[in-house]
């Protein structure tokens, strides 16, 4: 087969590698739909979509993970087929997954050398580990145990077990959800550099701004389709997001006026052991939300948000009932449902499993959390037709889009159920709402619905504590923002004030980071 | 000083099963499998060994039937819990149930009978010093080869780079299969070998300890062998101290009733699941990170292609 449209259309060689109209089916379901894409080396080819646009799909097909429906590969001009990711490494494809590949009970070193396939003996591994960490400036101890390493760490280990396969092409899935500003920029840095050792990177990413700074390409995929290519550098923020989406995304707007009333939520001196050992150890937290306002609280995740997140909802309860305080009653002692009936609402992080029961209808996860006001329960009989009006309700307000009136939870979207859950939060009319991470792998248009969501509600006199790990979002609806590190909260920052760097500093701990990374390169 | 020797010799005896069978399902559980049909693959091991010992004459076609019973018995397990993805916990108790009434038919002919059972290594003057001679070189080769094994089997976990592909199944099987292992296959050959060693554990019963084979005569020696794999916590090394251990109490509750010491034999059998219930409770205080079980164990694994 002769592949007519990509010659005498660049400039360079031979592209490194070509997918030639690959296409990928699940049952009648085109995850990706004969995609082209030409990868070259020396340079970095921003993927972009929404979630579910195919982008994984995509990249676990390049690696061998999936085997193409239809289309072809094309390696160095020469079609091939690769059975598994095996193959793909010992081409010169490395790949850096999104939620990590590894092995947590396993030591760093063990973790390398299973995505190794050469004959080398374990003491040869370490050896290499230890040279290639530092001659790119990412120190790692080869002995640790991976559960013992932070999230930043865990994610050295990924990049170098790729870069010790020496590889022409590396694939990034999303690298920097989970790093602070300035753990992003170390990692830019290791990135130009590769380029510049003539390799190709094929880097996955929601962060427009951050493409548009690193990339010299850009693909983008909507619903399985390639879409465009083009210059991130020619193009804004916004026009990429709109290729993304196919729609223009509604601005969000903050309203005009807004009345910022008496405290709703205090935390005062909170102190709060773990109780599990992985848990961080709460430490002195002090805050106060008036009505009408948004806080932000920023950090890396696993600095203390989960739980500050339990203390406050109720799931965990403080020794010393003054510790919070929902609308002046002290509430540290009280039940989750105590809490509620105060006023507050809670939305976890983890959509599936805490925010709803994953197998259960949309109605009853509307009774779980709305029983304890409203007329769902009536003389210890549930009300279904006050369940299902809550389901439309939301289902009309949030533009839920779901197959049937009450399917399961577990059976929509990502985007549509955080819309269902907010939604459902949302019209109980809170005065006091604690959310974490709001918008976390929801696409943009259910992301903006969202954010203007809690906005209004601000508007409308409620107290809101966001905690998120998108510093764009914070800095967009907060009034104020804190940052989380190592179970303690900074004092919080106007969000005028808050730049990007200042915000960045705090969350690694500023001169605890110094430290600490002088201990990690020193040991 | 005859009855401490004696003593050890059948601590040592009742010990081997326990130290085969825990052996095999260290490596299962390692690669992320629970099997709980232990006890059934082992009943079928020791009325296939006797069959085969019986019909043969031979000790050695005994146990390889009892390993090959073992395996096939193993492979009905792989098929339903690795290649049907049905649950572990079921599967592992439908194959004891079902291993102990097939044991029941096949050993039906040979109830009653007897064979010469397995001899004991006898080394000229060595094995006769006293004490010690007859403990350490006067045994039967099944308790040489059940610590050989764990030895083997504890240096190709650390040392060989399939040992880690193992733990890291176990550890992991998202992980290990996002970098091209074949999770399932490995986990299959794991599941095999525990049957294996299963088939082989429950062959010695009548090939060695007593030489005829009854219906039921592995008597929860498979339900022990699987708390031994946690009293262990998983570490080859404490295998070994536990099976001791565990046959010691066996062999003790015996000898403690026959002396007439008035304690029920039945709180007695029941140390080693005691034991194993305190070991677990100090486990899992003193654990500072990490996890001490197999973090994937007994979770179903179904790969995306």
């Amino acid at each position: 087969m002769r592949d007519t449209t990509s010659a005498g259309q660049h400039t360079s060689a031979t592209p490194l590698l070509q997918t030639v109209a690959l296409t990928k089916r699940y049952g009648t379901f085109l995850a990706n739909d004969k995609i082209d894409l030409d990868i070259r080396p020396q340079q970095i080819h921003a993927l972009l979509g929404e979630n579910g646009a195919g982008k994984s799909t995509l990249v676990k097909t390049i690696y061998g993970l999936v085997q193409p429906s239809e289309g072809e590969l094309r390696w160095e001009g020469r079609s091939i087929v690769l059975s598994g990711p095996s193959q793909a490494r010992a081409r010169g494809i490395g790949m850096v997954f999104q939620h990590f590949s590894l092995f947590d009970n396993l030591t760093v070193a063990e973790n390398v050398a299973l995505g190794l396939d050469g004959k080398e003996s374990f003491k040869e591994i370490s050896a290499r580990l230890e040279r290639v960490s530092h001659s790119y400036g990412l120190p790692l101890d080869p002995k640790r145990e991976v559960w013992q390493l932070s999230v930043g760490e865990r994610q050295r280990i990924e990049i170098v077990r790729a870069l010790m396969q020496d590889p022409k092409f590396l694939i990034l899935d999303e690298p920097t959800a989970v790093l602070t500003p300035q753990e992003a920029d170390q990692l830019f840095v290791v990135l130009e550099r590769l380029k510049s050792e003539g390799r190709a990177i094929l880097y996955i990413s929601h962060k427009l701004e951050e493409v548009k700074r690193l990339c010299d390409t850009a693909t983008i995929l909507r619903n399985g389709k390639k879409v465009a290519t083009c210059n991130p550098k020619a193009e804004t923020a916004a026009s990429l997001a709109r290729m993304m989406v196919g729609t223009e995304i509604k601005e969000v707007k903050p309203a005009a006026t807004r009345e910022i009333t008496v405290p709703r939520l205090a935390i005062i001196d909170l102190d709060l052991e773990p109780d599990d050992p992985h848990g961080v150890h709460l430490k002195g937290i002090a805050l106060e939300i008036r009505g009408g306002e948004i806080l932000g609280i920023a950090g890396v995740a696993g600095n203390g948000q989960d739980e500050l997140f339990a203390a406050l909802s109720g799931e965990r309860l403080a020794k010393d009932p003054g510790t919070v305080v929902i609308e002046g009653i002290a509430a540290g002692h009280l039940s989750i449902s105590r809490r509620r009936k105060l006023g507050a609402a809670f939305i976890p992080e983890e959509r599936l499993g805490h925010g709803t029961a994953p197998r259960m209808r949309l109605s009853e996860n509307a009774l779980l959390t709305g029983h304890v006001a409203g007329n769902m329960v009536l003389h210890g009989f549930v009300n279904t037709a006050a369940t299902l009006n809550a389901v439309d309700r939301t289902t009309e307000t949030f533009d839920v889009r779901k197959a049937k009136r009450d399917p399961e939870a577990a059976s929509l979207s990502g985007g549509n159920l955080q819309k269902f859950i907010v939604g459902r939060e949302i019209l109980r009319n809170p005065a006091v709402l604690v959310v974490n991470q709001p918008t976390w792998g929801v696409d943009a248009g259910a992301a903006a619905v969202i954010r203007q969501a809690l906005l209004d509600l601000a508007a409308g006199g409620a107290a809101v504590l966001v905690t998120s790990q998108d510093l764009d979002e914070l800095i967009e609806i907060s009034d104020r923002i804190a940052v989380m590190f190592h179970g303690r909260l900074s004092e919080p920052l106007p969000t005028a004030e808050a730049s990007r760097e200042k915000l960045g500093l705090l969350m690694g701990g500023s001169s605890l980071e110094a430290t600490e990374q002088a201990h990690a390169a020193g040991t | 000083m005859e009855l401490i020797e004696a003593i050890i010799l059948s601590v040592l005896a009742a010990s081997t099963p326990l130290l085969l069978a825990a052996t095999g399902e260290l490596v299962a559980e390692r690669s992320g499998v629970l099997n709980l049909g232990v006890e059934g693959m082992m009943i079928v091991g020791a009325a296939c060994g006797f069959g085969g010992a019986w019909l043969t004459g031979s000790i050695i076609v005994g146990a390889l039937c009892g390993i090959l019973a073992g395996v096939l018995m193993s492979l009905l397990f792989a098929a339903m819990a690795l290649g049907l993805a049905v649950n572990q916990v079921a599967t592992g108790l439908a194959l004891t149930i079902f291993g102990i009434g097939l044991s029941g038919l096949i050993g039906a002919g040979f109830v009653g009978e007897r064979i010469t059972p397995a001899p004991h290594l006898y080394v000229p003057f060595i094995t006769n010093i006293p004490l010690i001679g007859r403990i350490l070189f006067g045994e039967d080769g099944f308790v040489y080869l059940s610590l050989a094994l764990i030895a083997a089997v504890w240096w190709f976990l650390y040392r060989t780079r399939a040992g880690l592909i193992v733990r890291a199944c176990g550890d992991n099987h998202v992980s290990a299969h996002a970098l091209g292992y074949p999770v399932l296959r490995i986990r299959m050959y794991a599941v095999m070998f525990g049957g294996a060693c299963a088939g082989l554990a429950g062959a010695y019963l009548p090939l060695a300890y007593t030489p005829f084979f009854i219906p039921g005569m592995t008597a929860g020696r498979g339900w022990i062998a699987l708390a031994l794999t946690v009293f262990a916590s998983w570490r080859p090394g404490r295998l070994v101290i536990g099976a001791y251990l565990f046959g010691a109490v066996t062999i003790l509750q015996l000898h403690a009733q026959g002396a007439g010491i008035g304690i029920p034999s039945q709180f007695m059998s029941s140390l080693p699941y005691l034991a194993t219930v305190i070991v677990l409770v100090l486990l899992s205080r003193a654990r500072t990170g990490g996890s001490t079980a197999p973090a994937a164990l007994g979770t179903v694994f179904v790969p995306d292609r």
